[in-house]
């Protein structure tokens, strides 16, 4: 039996279940680190001035912290967003003009549920419902760049303003390089079969007709699928961040990539491309070099490019999109990250 | 009856494909179970988000993993 299957069905008792598992949340979050000072400084003996338990400490601590933080992010997310699918998506964009129909695309790419597996048969979707090819790109450009699990941790790592101003340029960048292809007229290099498919039968709008408890089944799903697939880069991503943050001398990371560095984001983006982790995985590390002075611009910069542009990607898009295309989509929005990295770092300087 | 697992053979369409099977063991249905991968014939059926469970021709679920309980009640429902 699942975890979901245990579930109580009346009302009532989801309720109580949803009230208890938000307690629990909120007492494992407050003492993790006291408890862990007690573990290991109290009843181990360890010493809290010693480097290598600070690492230890740090690990444990930062591992609990942001698997707790993914926990209610990734469940508060599903549960929200089962409201919206990419049918009812496609229904508002139907029939729309290019320019307003990439600034709704790119949003409605943030808060529609969306897998990658499902980006071929929605772009097909999309193309057969009258959505302009640049329209679609933006809302496959701002479908992983704009990603909720990175806006939750930027918000609770780095406060509101940074939350923001990621958002902000991502939205942008969607907005921008969708409409670029769209001026572009790039429909001769989609696979012609694209536009001879027709969408047989009735759509089917999964985000209708499910009950309160399937939506809530569908958050605990969600998170015990995400966190199995995504473990093993939060432990390495948190590792490094541990390192880093102990055994790194203060002033070596921002010698070669620093503020003061003119190529630091062209670095940052030419390392992010071909690395393929989630933002889960990523923040634990970019927390690390930001507290070590690297400047935040540089580090979005490199968030932006792991997530956004990656190989699994670009092969299933592969499908539907020639390498003409697929080489634009990356210049464009490879360019809009570097261009968002520079702004960020003269803003915040 | 005719089961068909529509999806790109992403980890979502093989946890569909096991509840299924499952599920028309537990209920001992006379049914055969099949993958679609095509993506043309995916969209022929009206889908967009996979995975999707198609019995007998009709989309029952598109765009999540419904689980066990859910495909039992859903198979139940079409043997009828």
């Amino acid at each position: 039996m699942s975890i979901a299957e245990r579930i109580p069905t009346t009302t009532r008792g989801r309720v109580a279940i949803l009230i208890a598992g938000v307690g629990l949340w909120a007492l494992a979050y407050w003492v993790n680190e006291w408890f862990w000072d007690v573990v290991l400084y109290d009843a181990f003996g360890l010493d809290p001035k010693s480097r290598v338990t600070e690492t230890i400490h740090f690990f444990i601590y930062d591992s609990l912290k942001i698997l707790l933080l993914l926990a209610i992010i990734i469940f508060a997310s599903t549960v929200l967003r089962s409201f919206m699918s990419v049918e009812r998506t496609r229904a508002f964009l139907g029939g729309k003009r290019e320019g307003v129909g990439n600034i709704l695309a790119a949003g409605l790419g943030v808060i529609t549920p969306f897998c990658s597996c499902s980006a071929v048969p929605a772009f097909i979707g999309f193309v057969a419902a009258g959505v302009p090819i640049g329209v679609t790109m933006s809302f496959l450009i701002a479908s992983p760049l704009v990603n909720e699990i990175a806006i939750g941790l930027l918000l609770t790592l780095f406060g509101w303003e940074i939350t923001a101003l990621y958002m902000v340029s991502g939205l942008l960048i969607a907005i921008v390089s969708g409409w670029i292809l769209g001026r572009l007229h790039v429909e001769k290099w989609v696979e012609p079969f694209v536009f001879d498919v027709k969408l047989g039968g009735q759509v089917i709008d999964p985000s209708l007709g499910l009950t309160f408890g399937q939506r809530m089944q569908m958050g605990v799903e969600e998170v015990k699928t995400i966190i199995q697939k995504i473990w093993i880069y939060l432990l390495v991503g948190i590792g490094l961040g541990a390192l880093i943050h102990g055994w790194a001398p203060a002033d070596f990371f921002t010698t070669y990539a620093g503020a003061d560095n003119p190529f630091g984001v062209l670095i940052a983006v030419f390392i992010g491309i071909p690395l393929y982790s989630n933002a889960a995985g990523i923040m634990p590390l970019v927390a690390a070099l930001y507290d070590k002075g690297l400047p935040m611009g540089t580090l979005l910069a490199f968030m932006m490019a792991v997530v956004a542009l990656s190989l699994p990607e670009m092969i299933l898009l592969r499908r539907v999109l020639k390498p003409q295309l697929l080489a634009i989509f990356i210049t464009t929005t490879g360019l809009g990250i570097i261009a968002v990295g520079y702004l960020f770092n003269a803003i915040l300087a | 009856m005719i089961i068909k697992i529509l999806g790109p053979g992403c980890a979502n369409c093989v946890n569909l494909t096991k509840a299924a099977t499952v599920a028309v063991a537990e209920l001992g249905l006379d049914a055969t179970i099949e993958k679609v991968e095509d993506y043309a014939a995916i969209v022929g059926y009206g889908v967009m988000s996979t995975p999707a469970l198609v019995i007998d021709e009709k989309v029952v679920v598109s765009g999540r993993v419904p689980n066990l309980a859910e495909v039992r009640t859903l198979l139940t429902a079409a043997s009828q």
